[in-house]
């Protein structure tokens, strides 16, 4: 099976590893992977801060570089979300807005084909042993668009808890978002930070290594204020490690920090 | 009298960063909000068919508000013909000034006031006390802000802000300035707090005769008005006064009564979680020999024929203000309800008081933002009020204003580069080649609001897309 990676532009210039253990991970399960080249942002810095006319142009250049593949796989449940939830909102407002049909048809081509890892994973591959090992004891964090407007649901606890060696605790709170929240983070950034670090001392409270989640855009802001506290701190770091991460890791070609 | 108001309020994240530092504050929202937020979850979830009556609630309000001439016209036909005089009021000056009239016309000079959200809004006691009328607050959570000088910090718990301890110290120190004061001894358990309320406002309601409330509903087909409550203080207000003044907002008009039925379901379970709220009051014009005998209500607009014309905007006026928004909001429990600068504080203030009030004040162009559209306040919100997507909405709107030069241009230069894959992955490598020039904190704007609580992220040796020409080159190419 053919599928193309939309890496994100977070994952592609800041934390290309999420990217890499996804084409490790399909390539594992048997996927062609490709990375079409001309694909960038999808645009939900521009819209959710009140820019929604400067992500049309990336609405279409998203739906040129996907055109052809029958599935369109990314490790980021936001930019998921941004084109489910979005996309058709820009494409109706740009024709009422009397700028033509091209936006409306671009995310109708685009909208279905648009998948998370994990719902790729599971609904379209049917697995959730995919032959991770991970020797480590593990909390998730379900990011609010993966959560909430895509509805992931059980899926990546399914994948997490068919890891070989993996040890998953659950997090309290774990539905309370992060308080990233894309320019919210600087708009408003000490309610951000008052969430970010109640967050951090739920997930320090579960004794987890690692605070997983399926959306690193959550995971800099968490990682940012995590490093902060760490250093000087006697006890074991805790750090965020992206789902992707996880379930490329194998005992043959373990995930490692460097 | 209360002299406070909210004119001049700084903007959200100035208001917030003091709520974020004050411990006690926190404290108290903290374990108001969850215990709340949980009881509310429990008593949604005895309903199977929860999923459907929200369904039920938001169609019937937006069939309302797209016929809402046809039932405010009928509206006031069954009030006159059931004895009742209604008024219509363009703004809050114009309600107000109608209100003080009615007040005058019979010789009183005090009135007491049935908890209510539209009498907030357009800052009537204010008002009332300007024309030398004393309005005294019934509701117990009004009391208490009211005695204390203070504002209210959330929609059905406007004392949410405030633990028990602090209420003790305004009861004693207040309450015999207002009338009866509190008694010898007054401990800061619930039930003597209670009781002093109840000794103080008994007094009030004895002697008032004229009454203010707002409404919850206004049944169209009969011209019925609801009020839905906990306490019984608004059914002493409602039925022992000679006259009453109602002011409600346009959108609360229902068309039957087999739509309340709707209501009457979704309100108590999110507001104070409970299966049924322990008084509703309804009335229909004036009864001879039963309850006031002088009724008039003042039908409220205050910019929501505005919101009405705005084709994303129009959804918040579904709100049954039932607070479940708040008590679930992240944000709302870390900034505290006084950083809205409204009386409608939370989400559904961060969506309504833009679109009444507009976005040319430093606080209301601050509103649509005070969210990190987590959307907890959508999952939770009995009539599905898609509060993110009015958020981001009402964003573009504050984005289009003069003042965001600076953001304007920032955005549109990563939109450019966005669309220019090439210039991206030039920018790539030259960001990772001199990551190790990289400071750890940031001196000005948006890089100092991160880097002053955060680490920036350590950037790659080299970007996803250096490594796929790598690995493109040197895979091998899966059997098919």
């Amino acid at each position: 099976m053919r599928v193309a990676l939309f890496a994100t532009c977070v994952n592609d210039a800041v934390l290309p590893r999420a990217a890499i253990a996804t084409v490790r991970l399909l390539e594992r399960l048997g996927m062609e992977v490709d990375f079409p080249e001309q694909q960038s942002c999808c645009g939900q810095p521009q819209y959710n801060t009140g820019y929604r006319r400067q992500t049309e142009p990336l609405v279409r250049r998203m739906a040129r570089a996907f055109d052809g593949y029958a599935y369109v796989v990314t490790p980021s449940g936001s930019c998921v979300a941004m084109v489910r939830d979005n996309y058709p909102r820009i494409g109706a407002k740009a024709r009422t807005e009397g700028r033509g049909e091209e936006p409306a048809v671009a995310a109708a081509s685009l909208t279905p084909r648009v998948l998370e890892l994990t719902e790729f994973l599971v609904d379209v591959l049917g697995v959730t042993d995919v032959g991770a090992y991970f020797p480590h004891t593990v909390t998730y964090h379900p990011s609010c668009h993966g959560l909430r407007v895509l509805g992931l649901g059980t899926r990546p606890l399914a994948l997490l808890r068919a890891v070989e060696g993996l040890e998953l605790v659950e997090l309290p709170g774990a539905e309370e978002c992060c308080g990233f929240g894309g320019t919210f983070a600087v708009k408003n950034p000490d309610v951000s930070t008052a969430m970010g670090a109640d967050k951090i001392a739920h997930a320090r409270s579960t004794g987890a290594e690692v605070l997983c989640g399926a959306d690193n855009s959550c995971l800099v802001h968490l990682d940012g204020m995590l490093r902060r506290q760490n250093r000087g701190r006697g006890d074991a770091p805790l750090r965020t490690v992206h789902l992707a991460e996880i379930l490329a890791s194998t005992e043959a070609d373990p995930w490692s920090v460097a | 009298m209360s002299g406070r108001t909210y004119l001049g309020m700084p903007a959200f994240p100035v208001a917030a960063k003091a709520s974020t530092k004050d411990e006690r504050l926190r404290a108290n929202l903290r374990h108001a909000t969850r215990t709340i937020r949980d009881k509310r979850a429990r008593a949604v979830g005895e309903l199977d068919d929860w999923a459907l009556l929200r369904e039920a609630g938001k169609r019937i309000k937006d069939h309302t508000l797209r016929h809402l001439d046809t039932y405010l016209l009928q509206l006031e036909e069954r009030v006159t013909a059931a004895g009742g005089t209604v008024h219509w009021a363009a703004d809050a000056a114009e309600a107000n000034r109608i209100v003080a009239s009615l007040v005058h016309a019979t010789g009183e000079t005090e009135v007491v006031k049935v908890k209510s959200m539209a009498t907030q809004e357009i800052g009537l006691n204010e008002a009332l006390a300007a024309e030398a009328i004393n309005a005294y607050e019934t509701d117990l959570a009004e009391l208490i802000v009211q005695l204390g000088d203070d504002l209210p910090s959330h929609i059905l718990v406007p004392a949410i802000h405030r633990n028990r301890g602090e209420i003790r110290d305004i009861f004693r120190a207040q309450m015999g300035r207002w009338g009866r004061p509190a008694p010898q001894g007054l401990t800061d358990r619930p039930a003597d707090l209670a009781e002093a309320a109840r000794l103080h406002l008994r007094e009030k309601f004895l002697r008032a005769k004229v009454a203010v409330s707002g409404a919850n509903f206004m049944i169209a087909e009969t011209g019925t008005l609801v009020v839905v409550e906990s306490e019984g203080n608004g059914r002493m207000c409602l039925t022992l006064p000679e006259t009453l003044i109602s002011v409600v907002g346009i959108e609360k008009v229902l068309p039957t009564w087999q739509d309340l039925e709707v209501f009457l379901q979704l309100l108590p379970r999110s507001s104070t979680a409970e299966r049924m709220n322990p008084y509703t009051t309804m009335w229909t014009g004036t009864t001879t020999g039963d309850g006031p005998r002088d009724f008039h209500l003042v039908l409220l607009d205050n910019g929501r024929t505005d919101t009405l014309a705005d084709e994303i905007g129009r959804q918040v006026l579904r709100c049954i203000r039932c607070s479940a928004c708040l008590n679930v909001c992240p944000v709302y429990e870390r900034a505290g309800g006084h950083a809205y600068g409204s009386p409608y504080p939370g989400p559904i203030g961060a969506v309504l008081t833009p679109q009444l009030r507009g976005t040319t004040s430093e606080v209301d162009a601050s509103l649509p933002f005070a969210s990190s559209l987590c959307g907890a306040c959508y999952e939770v919100c009995p009539v599905a009020i898609d509060i993110p997507e009015v958020l981001v909405h009402l964003r573009e709107q504050v984005a289009a204003q003069p003042g965001h030069g600076a953001e304007r241009a920032a955005m549109k230069a990563a939109a450019w580069l966005f669309d220019h894959p090439a210039a991206l992955a030039a920018a790539e490598r030259a960001a990772s080649a001199t990551r190790a020039a990289l400071p750890r904190t940031l001196p000005l704007g948006p890089a100092k609001a991160w880097t002053d609580s955060r680490d920036l992220p350590e950037l790659p040796a080299a970007p996803f897309r250096a490594w796929w020409k790598q690995h493109r080159t040197t895979r091998q190419e899966p059997a098919e």
